[in-house]
């Protein structure tokens, strides 16, 4: 039976980033775009930080999954027309974030907010009575806020623009 | 000069500005005052590298330029092209902090810039680095305005540090007069002489509302050269430990 692209997009979704182990490449909306070719599948995909250390690591991970599954040649390349921001994951990330324990971006409408400073939901008791620690975290998505409702010190991924 | 050579010579600069701040920052890796700063120093050396990296890729495949990372630590000397202010040692954390309000206060406006570029390839990259660096001036700005109101030591250490920041900090805005003119004209970016105003703008309100005096810019001799190549004593031994590890097996693939 040929390969389909959604056949391509349901195997992507067991290529999980690294740095945060419950989302796939496409619950972050790091691919723009698939290719069913003569020879083989292209898959287009774009890093979330710029300086990201992973994105070799995951570029390997589509290769080697997509060639597992579908038992085709797969070429993956960075798409340098398009570039990440954070309203491109799905509303399913968010939840899946928020069970991780990290509290998932705002959605942004507009330009140039503080949006993160203040009132950042706490992924542990959901109180919006937090405040922002420090714009970075553990790795280059994540800022570091406290809960002053349950006392948490919790991770945020920060919204991007 | 072609436009190619003007647009070499301006992302080389970025570039080696963003090198270097980077390196400088990573220095702060393991010796930060608290684990916050530790983290934010370090996570910002990343970005900027990163962000270095990114834009010798560009002078690699639009411009004919060399491998990125042979670029980035086998260049002698004179051959870099980042202001001096990026070049001084660390010194104590006000020095720190206040070189990394200032200068990413110009990139953000840089960036801001060209996102509207004639050159094609910059304006997605413009557009990342932009929403990154929001953050890099979002945390500068939460210390400068904290530091200025935990009391007369502390606030009189900030005001003395951006009036020793000061004129390095405008030889950010070195102007390049030949190269300048093509850029320009060719819709590249707006000029030094534009960005250099609208930053001034900027750190003067931000100043302000921490209760910090901007210095004038007629009161001081700004600090140029980096961007010709003249460099301070503090560039050779930087490189020499960056590129360290690199120059020991430069074919080694990691």
């Amino acid at each position: 039976m040929p390969i389909t692209e959604s056949d391509i997009y349901k195997a992507l979704e067991q290529v999980m980033d690294p740095e945060i182990p419950v989302l796939s490449v496409i619950d972050l909306g790091m691919i723009t775009g698939v290719r069913l070719e003569e020879e083989g599948i292209h898959v287009k995909m774009i890093p979330t930080f710029s300086a990201c250390p992973a994105v070799d690591y995951i570029k390997q991970n589509i290769r080697s999954t997509l060639e597992k599954e579908l038992d085709a040649k797969v070429v993956v390349e960075i798409d340098k027309e398009a570039t990440w921001n954070s309203n491109r994951m799905s509303a399913d990330a968010h939840e899946k974030l928020k069970q991780f324990g990290i509290a998932p971006p705002q959605v942004q409408q507009g330009e140039e907010r503080a949006e993160i400073e203040l009132h950042t939901a706490c992924p542990h008791c959901s109180s919006e009575n937090t405040y922002l620690r420090s714009p970075f975290g553990s790795t280059l998505c994540r800022a570091i806020h406290y809960c002053r409702n349950c006392g948490y010190v919790f991770e945020h991924f920060k919204p991007l623009g | 000069m072609t436009k190619n050579d003007a647009l070499a010579r301006m992302l080389t600069a970025m570039a080696d500005d963003a090198l270097i701040q980077g390196h400088r920052n990573s220095e702060w890796t393991g010796l930060g005052p608290i684990m916050e700063e530790d983290i934010a120093f370090s996570s910002m050396a990343q970005d900027k590298i990163g962000h270095a990296w990114a834009l010798y890729r560009i002078l690699q495949e639009e411009l004919g330029g060399e491998e990125p990372d042979s670029f980035a630590f086998l260049r002698n000397e004179k051959d870099y092209r980042c202001c001096h202010f990026v070049e001084y040692p660390n010194g104590e954390y006000d020095f720190s902090l206040m070189r990394h309000f200032l200068f990413d206060h110009a990139e953000a406006i840089r960036y801001q810039q060209l996102r509207e570029s004639a050159f094609a390839p910059l304006r997605p990259l413009a557009e990342k680095l932009k929403g990154e660096i929001k953050y890099h001036t979002l945390h500068a700005n939460a210390w400068i305005a904290q530091l200025c109101r935990a009391g007369e030591e502390s606030y009189a250490r900030m005001q003395s540090a951006l009036n020793t920041c000061f004129p390095l900090a405008l030889g950010i805005f070195e102007p390049d007069p030949e190269a300048g003119a093509i850029l320009e004209a060719e819709g590249i970016y707006p000029g030094e002489a534009k960005l250099k105003e609208m930053w001034l703008d900027r750190v003067y309100n931000l100043c302000a509302a921490a209760g910090l005096n901007l210095p004038a810019e007629s009161s001081v001799t700004p600090e140029y050269g980096g961007r010709k190549g003249y460099h301070t004593e503090y560039l050779q031994p930087l490189l020499e430990e960056m590129g360290a590890v690199f120059r020991s097996d430069p074919q080694a693939t990691w």
